[in-house]
């Protein structure tokens, strides 16, 4: 056991908080227009989101293994310094760079499997925040079968044509590009019948419908294509290849989709609330059976913090075997945010069901927002059920559902 | 950075896992439960002193190997992943960190280099000050105690006992004193003992920093729930595996039961509950001698955590086994009620998890 990232980091954590100090209360002339960052703060110097995203590549603390050619930083990946950093801007509240399934899972699978045209097409405006990609992937009829999906691309002289239906499109609406699945083999096996297009959203054609969820946000969308035709070159790998090339990017997911120190941020801010807010003259605090519940919740916290301390261990020293560990990271960090958000909401009671603008809301309604959200990262990015499959499956080498025939 | 165990610390494990997989076997565990092979379980604890565990947690400059909690915590780990019937926590844990800090120069002389050789052993009765249950209780005066102290741990085949009063006053008795009885107490799990130790007007020892100060006897019991997490920890885990292994192969309706998503899900539901535990234990053994403001919470976190896992997990691997694993035969409620009792003893969830609120308040 050693904690302790060595003397190296301590004088990057310094540089790194005087990089901070030096832009502290940026706030952005584009603020309310880009979905993908936070708005920024006040009083402090102005600029575009683009701008910032420069910057933060131009220090290193953004796009840092990225060759300069296609735009990024050019230097080797490090994982501690991309903590210090993530920690740093998180303490100091400033807004880190822009993040969105372009730049998490699009901008990976370009750099490992994409033709040196489209690097040098796409990598750096994407990285610049300038071009915002949505991810095609699910459909109605193919959702934790993914594989069956059906929206169909068929090559007519030097063009695909494409017809179909996407959902749970997040971004449509901003976004400049779309990477697709589409099914371009109908007679090959399901797995083998997809290719992974790149397609502009401003193709004739393509129709988007917000899709509102239960928090009343319109956080999706439903994408319509109607002979969309895009030029024959817009495809990753090759025909038929698609379903390699979208799981090639699941390796480059950014971390955990509840990281749990940010969960634990959340216990302290219910731990705070539970000290002002009161019961019958009590403060819920002093209330045991709510108390015993926090302290519950705590704990589960804490392990899943010196779980995400092990796994990171594991990156630095190869070798050690935490492969179910990273298999369970999706379903208990999500179980575990949504369980906290729901206490905070038993402990207010009636306060707790309060709403959008509704006076006497606690912390601007976002227990009960992220309550909400989180069932829907449950069941969004493969449900806990799928997720259970994959950990019994892949971890235990348990035996697979026998197969239905024409499935 | 490296959060993980040292190479030294994993051979140490897999010296005493080996040990434990050759003599602690389950016709053995079994032998010990019924009372009828008595020098099995002295014949595995001497085996397992040979190996080094008695003096782990004894400085050098006493005899012993003055390595840090968390060998002990991968050692407790195979114990309970074996059910492994010997003392471990009370004698060679608890003990030893209670005279470290509670002992003056003289009585860490005189009682650790005698752990470390085996010529002391010490059951440990600290119950009375975590959690006093009806009349039990012991108090001090004139150099002798009174009163009764309720599951002293390892008290059996042990030489000495350390007792606790409710002030967290830590007392040295030898068990051939003529004033004192020990009365064996029955549990659910036969893979360890437990008694109830009468005082009457019995002469005993204090541990001269422990009459002022409760940071020795804090100091014992976290690392001793520490202990009990891993040794929940480990048993867990054998349950897990005995599950999984039983699922694939067991057939009903033309098929392994472990291709059905009910039996599936409870397996990496038990998987996904476990591995998390790991890191907490090796955490907080780590922050019990190298990170002192983080240490009292870690072990109280540590404890009614992995005691909560583990219970879920005994009832599901039993469930995954169906009828079998509710038999004798079978052998699995060793495990089950290992972690049935690991639970309870050093304070059960709800009290320790009220200690971990009061740490921070």
């Amino acid at each position: 056991m050693d904690l302790e990232y060595g003397p190296e980091y301590q004088d990057f954590t310094q540089e790194v908080q005087s990089f901070c100090k030096k832009y502290e209360g940026l706030s952005f002339t584009d603020g309310s227009n880009n979905p993908l960052g936070s708005s920024g703060g006040s009083g402090g110097p102005k600029m575009s989101r683009s701008e910032w995203q420069k910057i933060l590549i131009e220090n290193g603390y953004f796009a840092r293994s990225v060759p300069k050619e296609y735009g990024g930083y050019g230097g080797e990946a490090d994982i501690l310094r991309s903590r210090i950093i993530a920690a740093e801007f998180s303490k100091s509240k400033t807004p880190g760079a822009m993040g969105g399934q372009g730049i998490d899972m699009l901008v990976p699978t370009l750099l490992e499997m994409g033709t040196e045209e489209q690097k040098q097409a796409y990598i750096k405006p994407t990285l610049h925040g300038e071009m915002i990609w949505c991810q095609g992937y699910s459909e109605p009829n193919a959702g934790s079968d993914l594989a069956s999906l059906q929206t169909k691309g068929e090559l007519v002289g030097d063009e695909w044509v494409i017809n179909g239906q996407k959902i749970w499109t997040s971004t449509a609406q901003y976004s400049q590009m779309c990477f697709c699945l589409v099914r371009t083999e109908p007679d090959a096996p399901k797995h083998a019948g997809i290719s992974y297009l790149l397609i502009p959203m401003d193709t004739p054609g393509i129709e988007i419908r917000p899709l509102v969820d239960m928090t009343l946000k319109a956080g999706f969308n439903e994408v319509f294509f109607t002979d969309v035709k895009i030029p024959v070159g817009n495809i990753v790998g090759k025909r038929g290849e698609g379903w390699a090339v979208a799981n090639a990017t699941l390796g480059h997911e950014r971390g955990s989709l509840a990281p749990p120190d940010a969960t634990m941020n959340r216990v302290n801010m219910l731990m705070h609330l539970m000290k002002e807010e009161t019961l019958d003259g009590k403060p819920l605090i002093e209330h045991p059976i709510y108390r015993d519940r926090l302290m519950q919740i705590q704990g589960k916290v804490l392990a899943q913090q010196s779980h995400a301390l092990r796994l990171l261990s594991a990156k630095l020293n190869p070798g050690a075997d935490v492969k179910i560990g990273k298999m369970i990271q999706k379903l208990t960090g999500t179980e575990l945010r949504h369980e906290l958000e729901g206490l905070a909401i038993d402990v207010m009671g009636e306060i707790g069901t309060l709403y959008e603008d509704s006076p006497h809301l606690k912390n601007d309604g976002t227990w009960q927002f992220i309550y909400m959200y989180f069932l829907g990262l449950i069941i969004g990015g493969g449900t806990s059920q799928i997720q259970k499959n994959i950990i019994a499956e892949r971890g235990l080498g348990m035996p697979k559902e026998p197969k239905v025939e024409g499935a | 950075m490296y959060f993980g165990l040292s190479e030294e610390q994993s051979f140490f494990q897999d010296n005493v896992r080996k040990y434990l997989e050759e003599h602690a076997t389950i016709d053995n565990i079994k032998h010990i439960a019924s009372g009828d092979e008595k020098n099995l379980s002295a014949e595995i604890n001497q085996g397992l002193h040979n190996l080094g565990i008695n003096g782990l947690l004894i400085p050098e400059e006493f005899g012993g190997l003055g390595l840090d909690l968390l060998f002990a915590a991968v050692v407790s780990e195979v114990l309970g992943g074996s059910v492994g019937p010997t003392p471990f926590i009370a004698p060679y844990v608890m003990a030893p960190t209670a005279i470290k800090h509670a002992g003056s120069k003289t009585q860490q002389e005189n009682y650790l280099s005698k752990i470390a050789t085996n010529e002391y052993r010490f059951g440990v009765g600290f119950s009375e000050f975590i959690g006093k249950r009806n009349d039990a209780g012991i108090s001090f005066s004139d150099n002798t105690l009174n009163g009764r102290a309720m599951f002293v741990l390892d008290a059996n085949d042990a030489t000495h006992l350390l007792l606790a009063d409710e002030k967290g006053q830590i007392f040295v008795i030898d068990t051939k004193s003529a004033n004192i009885e020990i009365v064996q107490l029955t549990t659910v799990d036969k893979t360890r003992q437990y008694a109830e130790v009468i005082c009457k007007n019995l002469e005993a020892e204090l541990l001269e920093n422990s009459s002022d100060s409760v940071e020795p006897i804090i100091q014992a019991i976290d690392a001793g729930r520490i202990m009990l997490a891993a040794d929940s920890l480990g048993a867990s885990q054998t349950m897990i595996d005995k599950a999984v292994d039983y699922a694939k192969e067991r057939k009903q309706f033309g098929r392994a039961i472990g291709s059905f998503q009910a039996v599936k899900h409870m397996c990496a539901e038990m998987a996904a509950d476990l591995e998390p535990c790991y890191a907490l234990v090796w955490h907080a053994a780590h922050c019990h001698d190298h990170s002192p403001d983080e240490a009292r919470l870690m072990a109280c976190h540590t404890k009614a955590h992995v005691s909560e896992m583990s219970k879920g997990i005994a009832k599901k691997a039993t469930e995954v086994h169906g009828g079998m694993g509710f038999t004798d035969l079978l052998g699995l409620h060793y495990w089950f009620k290992r972690i049935g009792l690991n639970r309870q003893i050093l304070g059960s969830p709800e009290l320790v998890r009220e200690e971990a609120y009061k740490t921070q308040v």
